[in-house]
């Protein structure tokens, strides 16, 4: 177990979680969105800052657990210059990831690999996708105009 | 309900009262090996675990005299029903020796709550009435209250909790008025373990005459509980949660309050006489209970009521006082955890819910089960209540009968261990 729980707790989450990246809010944000893990009560406030369809930056204010402040880091992180399209795959990814479920290894994913180690703790699996399931309904709903809910994990 | 005296309780530091390691024997869980470690489970405001005789129960039930109850006319079906009713006559003596037709029998002690409001609730409240419930609810105390407000115009109206997590009764007067028709709120925290002064509120809702409802789902399993002297109306909890199996609730009721209300279940077992155009109900508790129960877990719940009499209730409680005194003492040597709650343990159940300022409660859990320690983290179902703590979720230790200030000393050498895992790592 204590092999379990290090590889869930790799080196580079808690690098992530104890130097978050895209921690500072964005002041003018082109989408905001908040999102909610209804199972522990965490809640994270994602805005993103856009250029034409590329993302400028995003940040992430979340008081998450470790899995959920690193996962929104390394989402920080890579969503910073990509477009949409590669932001959505990029969510694609981490799901299946994280649900141990087959995915586009020639992508390159950089730190996220490291989240693989989530899977085998089925209940943390929601705390790594709530910053991910947030991004992607964000920009959904501004690219389809829908009025903004808060996101969750459930259903 | 009986005074504890003050001085007795800090004297002792080992557990003394009860017999703790032969109870221990008496469940075969509590040799499991977590991840490497004997388990320490400290989830009991959760659920309990079960002795072998409850467990068995269940079997003998299956194996010696599975049938449906209360209307075969053969052996079996007179055993099943038997055992059944037995279970009845025991959970309305272990209340304060209420009247077997007051006890009905739900899935729970939500389910229980949801009784009430659909049936007496919907009945009597209404518009510009008022339902008074406090902020230290659980969900199960609070959704289906703010349901019925909503869906009647009726106001809900909260007691505020201070600082140090009692409830705030200097506005009391302003809150419960003659216009209050309902009061609910729970004996004991399940996140702060406060126990709440009912027996004042109660005669205080009485005086405005509005009904009380009691969540006892955290009380029952852990003091002695005299719902008469208490003079509660309503008074609900879980079978679960006091050594018996899942899927048995108890609600209690004041005979004539029972009378009055209408079934919201409908079917067999409930009924008195049906034609095709009419039906009327049976006598009580049989019209709440539609449909066949729970049969096997209402038969295993007996011997769960035995062991709690066997031991007696006062010592259990005194035994978590002590248990509870040692578990504050020694979680308040660590400068980095944060304790919810009441300062003074006469006050509190055997609940201590904690912050570490540094570990979401989240991974912090994950970490103590790695070496085989169970807690609880979250919100406890009481969102609002943890949201006006100031924090988002919070870690807790609760205990029961078999519980050990060894297994404090090894919640609290976890503790540290996860600090040098996720701060000095």
């Amino acid at each position: 177990m204590a092999e379990q729980l290090d590889e869930m707790y790799r080196d580079i989450i808690m690098e992530h979680y104890r130097f978050p990246r895209g921690h500072d809010k964005i002041l003018n944000p082109d989408i905001t969105k908040e999102g909610r893990n209804p199972a522990c009560g965490d809640e994270i406030e994602i805005r993103v800052k856009m250029d034409k369809d590329k993302i400028e930056t995003v940040s992430v204010d979340c008081a998450g657990c470790a899995i959920s402040t690193a996962s929104g880091s390394m989402l920080a992180e890579i969503c910073e210059g990509k477009t949409i399209a590669e932001v959505k795959k990029i969510a694609g990814i981490v799901k299946a990831l994280l649900k141990g479920e087959k995915f586009d290894k020639s992508y390159d994913i950089g730190d996220i690999e490291a989240l693989q180690g989530v899977n085998k703790f089925p209940v943390r699996v929601k705390c790594a996708l709530l910053s991910w399931t947030t991004l992607v309904d964000a920009i959904d709903a501004k690219q389809t105009g829908r009025q903004l809910t808060a996101s969750t994990t459930e259903g | 309900m009986k005074v504890i005296d003050q001085n007795k309780s800090h004297l002792k530091s080992e557990n003394s009262l009860l017999s703790v390691d032969n109870i221990r024997k008496d469940f075969p869980i509590l040799d499991r090996m977590i991840n490497g470690h004997k388990l320490v489970y400290l989830d009991n405001a959760a659920t309990t675990q079960k002795p072998q005789t409850v467990i068995d129960a269940i079997t003998s039930y299956y194996a010696g005299f599975n049938a449906n109850v209360h209307r075969g006319l053969h052996t079996l079906a007179e055993e099943a029903t038997s055992a059944m009713e037995k279970t009845r006559d025991k959970t309305a003596a272990f209340i304060g020796g209420v009247k077997r037709e007051e006890i009905v029998f739900t899935r729970n002690a939500t389910e229980s709550i949801n009784l009430v409001v659909s049936s007496w609730g919907k009945k009597n409240i209404k518009q510009g009435d008022r339902i008074v419930i406090t902020q230290m609810e659980h969900h199960a105390n609070l959704v289906p209250w703010i349901m019925l407000a909503k869906e009647t115009g009726a106001e809900l109206e909260y007691i505020p909790i201070d600082q140090n997590g009692y409830l705030n009764l200097s506005n009391i007067n302003n809150i419960i008025t003659p216009k209050t028709k309902i009061v609910a709120l729970t004996h004991m925290s399940n996140v702060l373990g406060t126990i709440n002064p009912v027996a004042e509120i109660i005669s205080l809702a009485h005086k405005n005459n509005a009904l009380v409802l009691i969540d006892g789902a955290q009380s029952v399993p852990h003091m002695p509980v005299d719902v008469k002297t208490l003079d509660a109306d309503f008074y609900v909890f879980s079978a679960h949660k006091m050594l018996g199996p899942t899927g048995v609730g108890v609600l209690y009721a004041r005979e004539e309050i029972l009378n009055e209300m209408e079934p919201v279940i409908f079917g067999g077992e409930m009924i008195n006489e049906v034609r095709f155009d009419f039906a009327d109900w049976a006598e009580l508790p049989m019209k709440f209970e539609a449909g066949t129960p729970n049969i096997a877990d209402l038969v295993a719940f007996a011997p769960a009521l035995d062991y709690l009499n066997k031991i007696g209730m006062d010592k259990i409680r005194q035994h978590e006082i002590e248990i509870t005194t040692y578990g504050l003492e020694e979680l308040r040597k660590l400068d980095f955890i944060k304790i919810f709650g009441p300062d003074n343990v006469l006050d509190r159940g055997g609940v201590i819910s904690f912050v570490d300022d540094k570990i979401h409660s989240h991974d912090l859990s994950q970490y103590l089960d790695s070496k085989g320690v169970a807690v609880r983290a979250g919100h406890h179902c009481a969102q609002p209540l943890v949201k006006l703590l100031g924090v988002t979720s919070t870690s807790r230790a609760s205990f029961y009968i078999y519980n050990t200030n060894d297994e404090v000393d090894q919640l609290v050498e976890a503790l540290k261990a996860a600090r040098r895992y996720f701060v000095n790592g």
